[in-house]
């Protein structure tokens, strides 16, 4: 039973990993009905960013907002310059772009950092957490700025108009233009913010996983499975995935026997084929109709 | 009547005619495809991009080592050009690259590959086509067998061998230790899991606890917890520098003691130890041929002044405190010394043969008391180790050099 | 969050170019095939080597075609069938001593079924959700290849060294050659087998369901037949393809398949334009040279190099290598061809 529980609490731990990102994979699918695949790197590079500003003397807030603010923006620079031209390709072409990005992103980082580890902190602390030796003070922290994120969007979409707005020009652009809404700028607006909460969630990984180029690659693999698990249009639904992979993925890896840790992969990405076809809305999504 | 003079001269001129040509017998040149007079041609492929990039590095070192022995007149009057090509860390695109350095390039070695899946696969290639594949850049145990791949020998100590240094250095120290691994879950790890069993024969039922890992997991918390709830009291990790770092913060987080023993690939103080931190790797173990760049102890030695003075000259922007950079200039200067060795004669089979003949060479950059050797049956050039122990901000060396026993 | 319910008009995943334009006309054709019938003679066996991998890698880009630009359904995960057929031959030839050229059809057997089950699941997905599916079968498959439990035939982690087959009858001719001209042949007949799937009436049903889905489906096109048969069939033909890059490279390894296969052959089909089976073999020497000029450029920045050009030729011609044929084309016809879209 102890090990049940630890192992639970463990995949809470890496959970919330999975749910920052997540959160911001559902972020972008909101704003521009895509999965931006170079969403990872787009927040080990806003990590970066900020490590940079440290070692240039920061301390860690000032540097934290600053790099918030220098993300918003570049999403936003990154869509109006690279993805605003792409509007009517299809969807491949997208898929093509994000993947360009991925490779840019990746390897600007490793030339100008390069590839060996580095330390990041936590503005939590590593002590164990009410005591605890399974969760440290950062894990516990993660977990409680990614409710904190959750809660926020929450009311950004329910009881703010430029939410609405968003909303309205993701789910119908034409009657969203219709009534005033400058759905192009909604879509830049949607990548800013996705690309400060990826910074969010790249600035509370890196601590646990050290910062290094490739750190986001099987995260953002994971963060695809919890959104997908979750529903691609539910930041609840994101964050409780999130979770629920974490967990899931430690009992694979500890009760299956022999092959159990081997397959912790495959089966975790599994779940994304089955939730998809048994569900494909996801725990909390949105059913989408097709009108013919 | 001839005088005894000019007898006398007359033989001495015809025994120095003798000489010279027959001297120049001796000294006659042999060349294979990438050498000649001017130039040898030496190849290299490295994982410049892709997961494996942090090794990129040794590329860079060697190709500034070359530089600096070039501008010093080169070996025996001639130049090296180093060709070196990104891999990726991907097998097929390490066969097109070896492909290319062979046929396209027309190298006359191909020296230091890295990565155990690039290297397996231009082995057979290789070793067909009769080019040296030498000094390969992993440890994997499998590459230091001239029976069946002659063509092909490794540099740094087997993987087996560093573990089994640890098991003897364990049944020295504490015989009745209940033990724990962490092992990578591909050829790396699982080597060196066999080598720590045969190691302790049969007090390899000590191990009451083995965890592995896949190098796609982002965290390994989950193990170390599995680890510590075991109860083992000695820990070993076998891991690569991301995952290491990993175990020393989750280890010491979770307020676990154990007698720990780090894998030597993942144990540099500089690219592993500082991230995780200082203060949560005192005591850690493990086993060393190379002097660390970041060790004030060797700040006198010989060796490293020159190691120094290089980096300060060739490499300015190099990290002294990353192993990589260590290894690079190690692995550069025995190939320097094995093309000296092979004066005139550089064909293939001659660079081999004496790449099977270095006795005692010692790098600048090796620990005192690990020597380099070789022969026909041995190919494991590096196969002695020093126990390290991690103390303040530095490892202190605890003991002598111990052979890993895979060379004959 | 409530279940309410949207209304989305779902425009096709992929914009579909008109049935004549799916290939292109016989002379191009020719000419193409006895450039890369004769070339061989007069370069080095390196450079044959290449062009055998271009051949290889423009299978798998075709078979992705067939799928995506063919039936409309993505694939984000052609490494993993690419996987099985090179492990397939790789076994097949190493543990049980068959005859490289049987472990063509057996490759492409085994990925048929394979690619056939798979596209049950994927019948109900599409667009974006089809891309992470494959996406996550594309990375799960070297863990898969991995599995202790197959490491007596697969060899594990470290892979098996596949001995490389000589010229028959005593051909004088290096491996290297004969391997290429073989490699041709098989590309050559699938291509045709390709083109021919297009223009029946599968293909046509296929077609069908690309453009409008729901409206295939109410004038009786019988969906989960067709999609999985475009799944099957496409699998198949990758898997032939991972067999042959299996003989050639002489060595499999679950590294050899990573998810960065599954994307180059992505961007292949982009580059050389989608639906264009032509297109394929463009894509392929696109992302066969590409990496390697990059590196020359700057050796850390390669990826970067790569991208960079990856959006050059998405802005600049979107539909790829499709684009410049056409207009080549009018430049020798002086007029375009009827039917064709921009």
């Amino acid at each position: 039973m102890e090990l049940f529980t630890n192992q639970v609490l463990a995949g809470i731990a890496t959970g919330a990993i999975y749910a920052c990102m997540a959160l911001a994979v559902v972020m972008i699918y909101q704003a521009i009905d895509h999965l931006n695949f170079a969403q990872g790197e787009m927040a080990m590079f806003s990590t970066f960013i900020a490590y940079q500003l440290m070692q240039w003397g920061l301390s860690f807030w000032p540097a934290f907002i600053l790099t918030l603010v220098i993300s918003f923006i570049g999403g936003i620079v990154l869509e109006r310059v690279l993805f605003k031209p792409l509007t009517n390709a299809p969807v491949l072409v997208h898929v093509a772009g994000f993947i360009a990005l991925f490779a840019i992103l990746n390897s600007v980082a490793g030339l100008t950092w390069d590839f060996t580890i580095k330390q990041f902190p936590s503005p939590f602390g590593s002590s164990g957490f009410l005591g605890s030796q399974l969760i440290s003070t950062h894990q516990a922290g993660m977990v409680g700025v990614t409710l904190v994120l959750l809660a926020l969007l929450y009311i950004f979409f329910r009881f703010t108009r430029i939410g609405l707005a968003m909303r309205a020009a993701a789910s119908l652009p034409e009657s969203a233009r219709l009534v005033g809404i400058n759905t192009s700028w909604m879509i830049a607006l949607g990548w800013g913010m996705a690309s400060a909460i990826g910074a969010i969630a790249g600035m509370l990984i890196a601590p646990v996983v050290f910062l290094e180029p490739n750190m986001m690659g099987g995260i953002l693999l994971y963060g695809f499975a919890a959104a997908v698990l979750g529903g691609l249009t539910s930041p609840l639904g994101a964050v409780v995935g999130g979770f629920l992979v974490g967990i899931f993925e430690n009992l694979v890896g500890t009760y299956i026997p022999g092959i159990g840790n081997e397959l912790k992969l495959p089966i975790a990405l599994a779940l994304i084929i089955v939730v998809l076809v048994i569900k494909p809305s996801g725990l909390f999504g949105r059913k989408i109709v097709q009108r013919v | 009547m001839i005088s005894k003079f000019k007898v006398g001269a007359a033989t001495a001129s015809a025994i120095a005619v003798l000489a010279m040509t027959s001297g120049n017998a001796l000294a006659q040149k042999k060349y294979d495809t990438g050498a000649s007079d001017t130039e040898i041609k030496v190849g290299n492929i490295m994982p410049y991009s892709g997961p494996a990039s942090a090794y990129g590095v040794i590329g860079k070192m060697e190709e500034a080592y070359f530089k600096m022995i070039n501008e010093q007149g080169g070996i025996n009057g001639r130049k090296i050009t180093f060709i070196t090509y990104d891999d990726g860390y991907s097998p097929p695109k390490a066969v097109e690259q070896a492909r290319k350095l062979v046929e396209s390039d027309e190298v006359l070695i191909v020296f230091g590959p890295l990565g155990t899946p690039s290297n397996s696969a231009i082995q057979k290639y290789l070793n067909a086509k009769k080019v040296p594949q030498l000094f390969v850049a992993t440890g994997a145990t499998k590459f230091g067998d001239p029976k069946d791949f002659p063509w092909t020998m490794g540099w740094q100590p087997a993987y087996q061998s560093e573990a089994r240094v640890y098991a003897k250095h364990l049944l020295a120290t504490k015989p009745d230790a209940k033990i724990a691994i962490m092992y990578q879950n591909d050829d790396f790890g699982k080597d060196m899991l066999k080598g720590l069993k045969d190691g302790l024969g049969a007090k390899a039922s000590q191990i009451i606890a083995e965890e592995s890992y896949e190098v796609s997991e982002p965290t390994i918390d989950s193990h170390i917890i599995k680890l510590k709830a075991s109860g083992a009291d000695v820990f070993f990790s076998f891991t690569t520098p991301k995952f290491a770092a990993q175990a020393i913060k989750k280890v010491a987080e979770l307020g676990w003691k154990p007698m720990y023993f780090q894998s030597n690939v993942g144990a540099s103080v500089g690219s592993v130890l500082k991230p995780a931190g200082f203060e949560n790797a005192q005591g850690l173990l493990f086993a060393a041929y190379a002097k660390d760049g970041s060790d004030p102890q060797w700040d006198n030695d010989e060796g490293m002044k020159k190691f120094y003075a290089f980096l300060a000259k060739y490499a300015p922007d190099m990290n002294k405190t990353d192993g990589s950079v260590v290894y690079g200039y190690g692995q550069a200067q025995t190939l320097v010394q094995v093309l000296k060795q092979a004066g005139d004669n550089l064909t293939r089979e001659n660079i081999m043969k004496q790449a099977a003949s270095l006795k005692d060479f010692t790098p600048d950059t090796l620990l005192p008391g690990v020597k380099i050797n070789t022969s026909p049956t041995d190919f494991y050039p590096i196969d002695q180790l020093r126990i390290m122990q991690f103390k303040g901000e530095k490892y202190d060396l605890i003991g002598p050099a111990i052979e890993g026993g895979m060379g004959h | 969050m409530s279940t309410v319910q949207d209304s989305v008009s779902q425009a096709p995943a992929v914009t579909a170019p008109s049935k004549k334009s799916m290939t292109v006309s016989t002379t191009a054709t020719l000419v193409v095939f006895a450039a890369l019938l004769i070339t061989p003679l007069f370069v080095k066996n390196f450079i044959i080597f290449q062009m055998t991998m271009v051949l290889i890698y423009a299978i798998a880009i075709l078979a992705l075609n067939l799928l995506t630009g063919g039936s409309g359904q993505f694939s984000l995960g052609q490494s993993a069938f690419y996987a099985v057929g090179a492990y397939t031959a790789g076994v097949l030839m190493e543990n049980f001593g068959v005859n490289y050229a049987l472990t063509l059809p057996a490759a492409g057997i085994v990925c048929f079924i394979f690619g056939f089950l798979f596209g049950f699941p994927a019948l109900r997905l599409s667009g974006v959700y089809l891309a992470l599916a494959t996406f996550a079968l594309a990375v799960a498959m070297p863990q898969i290849l991995k599995l202790n439990v197959l490491e007596h035939w697969t060899g594990g982690v470290q892979g098996l060294v596949i001995t490389k087959p000589d010229a028959p009858f005593g051909l004088k001719m290096s491996q290297d050659m004969w391997l290429y001209y073989f490699t041709l042949f098989v590309s050559t007949v699938i291509y045709v087998l390709a083109v021919n799937l297009l223009r029946s009436r599968s293909g046509r049903a296929m077609m069908a369901i690309r453009d409008n889905q729901i409206a295939a489906a109410a004038m009786g096109v019988d969906l989960p037949l067709y999609k999985t048969l475009a799944f099957g069939v496409s699998a198949a033909f990758t898997g032939i393809a991972g067999a042959l890059g299996a003989i050639v490279v002489q060595f499999v390894a679950p590294d050899s398949f990573t998810i960065q296969l599954a994307i180059a052959i992505f961007v292949g089909m982009v580059v050389g334009g989608v639906g264009w089976l032509p297109g394929s073999l463009v894509g392929s020497a696109f992302i066969v040279f590409v990496p390697n000029v990059a590196e020359s450029i700057s050796k850390g920045l390669s990826g970067a190099v790569f991208g960079v050009f990856l959006f050059a030729v998405i802005f600049l011609l979107p539909h790829g290598a499709r684009q410049v044929a056409r207009m080549i084309e009018m430049l020798f016809t002086g007029k375009a061809r009827s039917g064709s879209k921009v």
